[in-house]
């Protein structure tokens, strides 16, 4: 197998891929021909060469990985040097890491409470509109996009020209056409961190209007008509029939976006690389793991985000869980 | 733990009207004089299409047009090239994107197909035959999900690079694969639980084994579920950027085009030529998939939404 790539054609390309994906078929046809044998026979073991795969992989790709990273962290740049919690310490002291900190703070708080409640006003603004498939189809779209992509779309609406030139960007058009002075809304910190928070806002709008538009569909038209009947008035219906059937779709939706944030790195890699003050934690450990030379800090961030995750994830479940059960 | 299949995915497989009447939304909205919420909700559309649609009318104008004046100005002095696409799919040297865009085909079909094998046969294990430890891995499979991939990086590349694999597709498959599976298993377990254990019974008693159970009885029935956690998975991959980066680096030879992309915003950050063309040849891809089948599309997304 041609394992040193270096400069392959297209075709040499897809060779590649045909003999990997061969490979991958040798491999799970031996375990089931394996397993075949091993069941004629009356084998009862048969049961774990069907998990046999899935569990070398987790080992070796998620357990194995996290415990030595859990270790690195506690170990100086270099990773000769025990240093204990000093990593994780640095973290908590640096001002440089506060800010980072300070940031991850603003993009878990404050997008997913505006990308759900942009969200759910949609979804109530098109329901049994219509056309209701199309609208709902232009807000979901920036979720198929690549992150990477939607960081292009967006930088190019911040770009930025000197005031005596003509504007390329949409916003500084914007600013310019009411008489104001174009901005470098990328630089200026903190409110840059609230341009980039603009975009993930932008992709997971659409995921929350899916969830909870179908949520909402769902409550039985008894309740919403014995409401009606009642003269309730639009507010008061959304306030006393909608928002509590709907409870646990959001909570699922604001805690799924909170998930995705904390992990936020492509925009801001894309966007500003995490100059100008806009670092948040999964873009910091890439950097001091790759860049800055400092792989022992970069591993207590990446300890720091999965401890970050955690509880999240578990009460997600537990709601998601709830959801189910109504 | 045994028997949850994600509430969303349940929800959005009926966007069906629940019986006869209108629901809470429509007369809340009803209520809401509908002018002005109709106005609300073509605003909120216009405000999230404009910078697409900005950047899409970019990709087609000439390059010295769009360095002079804004896109808008395209509808009172409208010029039209092809140049950008000519530019991106064949050019020469550094501007020319389509070897990333073949980089990315070959990383994703594999990287989509593995895991779902992988993964069904495991559920299949873990929904419908009996061993020791069944209860304890699965939830062990189940918890793995809380895991980000960023804590895994750096010891998988050093393993990588001690196999002499780092930087080839066999790393990007073999990470895509890995970081699958926790979501895969426990989604692909999920759909299996709800058939019917009389049919597994069945094929059992005409002496049919669990590999033959599973290829020709499992596989087919399960079919929608595979396409969409396999369309969740294609996009995952597709537009991935930390797992390239990471493993793949940049060089023309494995990257794939998210890689491509970020690389050019770095170094050549005011090409917008390239930018806008580039990023809509990267873009189509996914959202031919989601014009095509929107129905997977939705259910794959919603039901592996907590995956990261």
């Amino acid at each position: 197998m041609h394992l040193a790539v270096t400069n392959l054609s297209d075709s040499g390309k897809l060779l590649l891929m045909v003999e990997g994906l061969l490979a991958f078929a040798v491999v799970i046809a031996l375990i089931l021909g394996i397993a075949t044998l091993v069941e004629r026979r009356g084998g009862r073991r048969v049961a774990w060469l069907f998990v046999l795969p899935t569990l070398f992989l987790l080992l070796v790709g998620l357990i194995y990985p996290t415990l030595k990273t859990i270790q690195r962290s506690l170990y100086d740049a270099g990773g000769q040097q025990f240093i204990g919690v000093d990593n994780y310490l640095s973290i908590f002291a640096s001002s440089e890491q506060l800010v980072v900190l300070r940031n991850t703070f603003l993009w878990v708080v404050v997008t997913p409470f505006v990308a759900t409640a942009v969200g759910l006003v949609y979804a109530i603004l098109v329901d049994g509109a219509r056309g209701e498939a199309f609208a709902k189809s232009l807000i979901f779209l920036p979720m198929a996009i690549s992150f990477v992509g939607a960081s292009i779309i967006w930088k190019f609406v911040y770009e930025y020209r000197q005031a005596s030139a003509p504007q390329i960007g949409l916003l500084n058009q914007v600013l310019v056409w009411f008489g104001q002075e174009p901005q470098q809304f990328l630089i200026k910190s903190p409110m840059n961190t609230f341009f980039l928070i603009v975009v993930m806002i932008w992709i997971q709008a659409g995921f929350a209007m899916t969830i909870l538009s179908a949520s909402i569909k769902a409550i039985p038209s008894e309740i919403t008509e014995a409401a009606r009947l009642d003269g309730v008035s639009a507010m008061q219906m959304f306030r006393f029939v909608t928002l509590p059937s709907i409870r646990p779709s959001v909570v699922v939706v604001l805690t799924t976006i909170a998930i995705g944030c904390l992990k936020v790195f492509d925009i801001i890699r894309t966007m500003t690389g995490g100059s100008f003050d806009t670092s948040v934690v999964a873009n910091e450990f890439y950097s001091q793991s790759f860049s800055a030379g400092n792989p022992g800090l970069g591993a207590a961030l990446a300890v720091l985000l999965f401890v970050l995750v955690i509880p999240i994830v578990i009460y997600n479940i537990r709601q998601m869980r709830a959801s189910e059960g109504q | 733990m045994t028997t949850t299949t994600p509430p969303l995915d349940a929800a959005v497989a009926s966007p069906v009207k629940t019986r006869r009447g209108r629901t809470s939304g429509e007369i809340a909205k009803k209520q809401l004089s509908s002018p002005w919420a109709s106005l609300a909700a073509v605003v909120l559309a216009a405000l999230w299409t404009l910078p697409t649609f900005g950047l899409l009318v970019t990709s087609f104008r000439p390059e010295a047009d769009i360095k002079k004046s804004g896109w808008w100005t395209f509808f009172t002095n409208p010029t039209f090239s092809l140049e950008n696409y000519q530019k991106v799919l064949g050019g020469s040297g550094s501007d020319n994107l389509a070897p990333y865009f073949v980089n990315s085909l070959v990383i994703t079909i594999p990287a989509v197909l593995a895991p779902i094998l992988i993964a069904s046969l495991a559920a299949y294990a873990f929904a419908w035959m009996d061993f020791r430890g069944k209860n304890f891995l699965f939830v062990t499979v189940f918890a793995l999900q809380v895991v980000p991939i960023q804590v895994t990086l750096i010891p998988l590349l050093s393993l990588y690079v001690n196999l002499g694999i780092a930087g080839t597709y066999w790393a990007v498959w073999l990470s895509h694969t890995m970081f699958a599976l926790p979501l895969a298993v426990f989604l692909l377990h999920n759909f299996m639980r709800e058939i019917p254990g009389e049919l597994i019974e069945a094929a059992r008693m005409d002496g049919a084994g669990h590999v033959t159970i599973f290829f020709k009885l499992m596989l087919p029935m399960l079919t929608p579920a595979l396409a969409a956690f396999g369309i969740y998975q294609f996009l995952w991959v597709w537009n991935d950027l930390l797992v390239a980066l990471t493993f793949a680096g940049s060089s023309k030879a494995v990257a794939p085009m998210t890689v491509a992309l970020f690389n050019l915003t770095g170094t050549r950050g005011s090409a917008w030529q390239l930018l806008s063309s580039g990023a809509f040849v990267s873009i189509i891809v996914p959202v031919l998939v989601f014009v095509f089948l929107q129905r997977y599309f939705v259910r794959g997304l919603l039901a592996g939404s907590v995956k990261g």
